[in-house]
């Protein structure tokens, strides 16, 4: 019995499910960093954000929406994992599922599951933690190295936080510079923060993978934290104020994990080259701005998902060159 | 080496499975009986004139172009008509058909079949005489006569005849091995249609994966003034007709316009071929090269094969269709399409026949999309295949207008790409036909 369908009769390997499998590998090194410095919590909490997750999209989906099982594209976890790298590790668990509860049915299922959803489901979450629980979500414990217990953490700030609260007269001081961690201590994640976010290496690493396996193209967190770099570097040279030191704003705070993994989402991004640098560019003024001028030390979910919002008007405006039409 | 090119703007690398590259060209023999289709061509269907109980033989008009766009049907074997009623085609729809009985295998006299090479290059009116004479049509798939395209509309000027050796569908191996076993004669074909077109100007097209046709078409060419021999990058649609003329020009075919309005004419190998054929040979053309392939093909291999040839005569002679056959194509993976009768005959515009397992050709459930955007960055026309696909979905045609959908070249790239296996062409096409429809 011969089948018939319609051209393309070969389909390309990468599927759904494959693509998101490879964005949660991508993820995995950031995760171990974080077990790493904050212990057992950390894991404790991503762990129950996946779950959460996972659970409550199945559960939407059969009681609810009476769809068929939608958590096998994998989706899902990686909103939980994304939510957990956004969250001190000190959150209560509580908290942790009503974040999860935010990001699966309202900002992902309400909106119509997968690839129908404006805003970023993870950062969603994040904003209304942060809003809602204003006093645990900026509690950072203290890293400690292959401390895995780390059940009393003592706490302290974050390096934006430092900056966000230096008086005017110090912030010229070359002493200042003492209150930061060392470079190499924010690069490799040695500094309070949210547990996926610390580790710039580790991000990067997962950078490194995206792009071999072409999941994403390097424009969007290029401009990103390019925009951001540029804007602070050049208040910096003329201010020489501290609070503008522009490695240290590209490496603490959620730049990276923000860049690299939720400003590149594929539904809440831009479709065409031009529109991703032009949402990327724009993420990185209004961070730079709500982190100078703002009362938040940082301000990258808060970017995001502004920009979130612009996504269609971005995409009817900016279209791919068409074959055989002069600009 | 000059430098390899390609088109800027999109494109897929799918796996080659060219299984047959190397298996010279066979001669598939004589059917018992073969079936001609009137239209085999853009274009009025020709006019049958032979009657049934004629006697034909290998050459004979059977059918006479009607109208300017059409083309003139020939006997592709000697025997008796034995029907003049249609038939049922490899889509199921009934055609109009010659069905012819084979006995022996005699050709009308002035055919010359002696394999003797004739360098010798008429006048451009004997050329263009030939040509309609022989029934040639675009054997690339797209089927557009030949006479026509090599008539230049009077306030336009040819600068460039792009000969188009580019085989970029997987599995597909026939115009590879015609350049590499009759290169000689393309590069006189390219010369006669420079003649007829009062150019000097012929470049032929190969891509990177055909080695072997490029050494050859390259020793050759050089005893010939005017024909020059570009390697393209193996990516698919390179073979499309504006990739083509981009990468060797480096211009674009304007929107809605046609290539011959940039100086462009662009002539498929076989095609090129048959016109050194019926120039040089007197021979209209009734055979041409098929690869039969597929991954469920037990022998695939290039056969040379008498126009209205049944299709299962051919796969029969490949190693049959096994229990594991899904699909059969007419034509490459990309762009051809699946049959259900595998008794329809192949026509002047069947390049290969391709067995593909369920594994291969499987058709996965749509899913949402992800808005990925790899459908807009493979399109080699910049289209945006996702938003057409939306608004085809929710019927509004008005808005799929500014989307220039009639740009879509139908490489299928966009579909092959889609992770959430949203059939993007299909939809493409729906709104083409939409649009023509309501124009």
């Amino acid at each position: 019995m011969l089948k018939i369908s319609t051209a393309p009769h070969i389909h390309s390997p990468q599927t759904v499910s494959g693509i998101m499998k490879d964005v949660v590998i991508a993820l995995i090194p950031a995760g171990l960093v974080a077990v790493l410095f904050f212990g057992l919590p950390a894991l404790i909490i991503i762990a129950t954000s996946v779950a959460g997750c996972v659970l409550l999209e199945y559960l939407a989906g059969r009681f609810w929406l009476k769809t068929e099982n939608t958590t096998r594209d994998y989706s899902a976890v990686i909103t939980g994992l994304l939510l957990a790298y956004n969250l001190p590790s000190s959150l209560p668990l509580p908290m942790v599922l009503a974040g999860c509860f935010m990001s699966i049915v309202v900002a992902k299922l309400c909106y119509g599951g997968l690839g129908k959803n404006i805003f970023n489901p993870a950062l969603v979450g994040r904003v209304f933690l942060f809003i809602s629980f204003p006093v645990e979500m900026t509690r950072w414990p203290v890293p400690q190295f292959m401390n895995f217990l780390n059940i009393d953490a003592q706490t302290g700030a974050t390096p934006l936080g430092i900056l966000k609260h230096l008086d005017a007269a110090e912030t010229t001081l070359i002493q200042s510079n003492s209150l930061l961690p060392e470079y190499w201590k924010m690069f490799v994640g040695y500094t309070g923060g949210c547990i996926g976010e610390v580790s710039s290496l580790a991000l990067l690493l997962g950078f490194g993978y995206l792009l071999w396996k072409k999941i994403i193209s390097w424009h969007i967190p290029f401009y990103y934290i390019g925009t951001v770099f540029i804007i602070s570097g050049i208040t910096w040279l003329f201010t020489h104020d501290i609070r503008f030191e522009p490695l240290t704003h590209i490496l603490s705070g959620g730049l990276m994990l923000g860049a690299i993994f939720m400003a590149t989402d594929y539904t809440t991004s831009p479709m065409s080259l031009n529109g991703k640098i032009f949402f990327a560019i724009c993420c990185g003024i209004l961070t730079v701005v709500i982190r100078f001028f703002s009362g938040y030390p940082e301000g990258v979910s808060f970017a995001i998902l502004i920009m979130n919002a612009f996504v269609p008007l971005i995409d009817r405006y900016f279209t791919p060159r068409r074959f055989g039409v002069k600009k | 080496m000059k430098k390899i090119k390609t088109f800027p703007l999109g494109g897929i690398h799918p796996n080659k499975y060219k299984l047959t590259a190397d298996s010279p060209i066979i001669d598939a023999g004589l059917p018992e009986y073969v079936y001609i289709p009137i239209k085999q061509h853009i274009g009025a269907p020709a006019k049958i004139t032979v009657q049934k109980g004629d006697k034909v033989k290998v050459g004979t008009l059977l059918a006479d172009s009607d109208g300017i766009i059409s083309a003139d049907i020939h006997s592709s074997v000697s025997g008796e008509v034995t029907s003049l009623e249609p038939i049922e085609g490899e889509f199921g729809y009934y055609e109009d058909c010659i069905t012819i009985k084979v006995e022996g295998d005699e050709f009308e006299k002035e055919i010359d079949t002696s394999p003797e090479l004739i360098t010798e290059i008429p006048e451009a009116d004997i050329i263009a005489q030939r040509i309609r004479e022989s029934g040639i049509v675009g054997m690339g798939g797209a089927g557009f006569p030949t006479p026509v395209k090599t008539t230049v509309p009077p306030n336009r000027k040819a600068r460039i005849l792009i000969v188009n050796g580019i085989e970029c569908e997987p599995f597909l191996t026939a115009d590879g091995r015609l350049m590499i076993e009759k290169a000689e004669e393309i590069i006189i074909g390219a010369k006669i249609l420079n003649k007829l077109l009062n150019i000097q100007n012929a470049i032929i097209a190969i891509d990177e994966n055909k080695p072997e046709a490029i050494e050859i078409m390259q020793r050759l060419s050089k005893r010939y003034v005017g024909v020059n021999v570009q390697v393209c990058a193996t990516k698919y649609p390179q073979g499309g007709e504006k990739q083509l003329i981009k990468a060797i020009t480096g211009k674009e075919v304007p929107s809605g316009k046609l290539p011959i309005d940039i100086g462009c004419i662009v002539q498929n190998v076989a095609t090129v071929f048959a016109v050194y054929e019926a120039v040089q040979k007197k021979k209209p053309l009734f055979e041409r090269i098929i690869t039969i392939s597929g991954d469920e093909c037990k022998h695939p291999a290039n056969y040379r094969v008498r126009i209205g040839t049944p299709a299962n005569y051919l796969i029969e002679k490949a190693g049959g269709a096994s229990e594991e056959v899904a699909q059969i194509i007419y034509g490459g993976p990309m762009m051809g399409s699946s049959i259900i009768n595998t008794q329809a005959p192949v026509t002047k515009l069947t390049g290969g026949i391709l067995l593909l397992s369920d594994s291969l050709s499987h058709k996965k459930e749509e899913q949402n999309c992800i808005r990925c955007s790899k459908c807009a960055e493979v399109c080699p026309m910049g289209l945006q295949p996702y938003l057409i696909g939306k608004l085809v979905k929710e019927d509004m045609f008005e808005e799929v207008k500014d989307c220039h959908a009639l740009d879509c070249i139908e490489c299928g790239c966009c579909a092959y790409t889609c992770p959430a296996n949203i059939p993007l062409l299909d939809y493409c096409k729906l709104a083409k036909s939409e649009l023509k429809r309501n124009r």
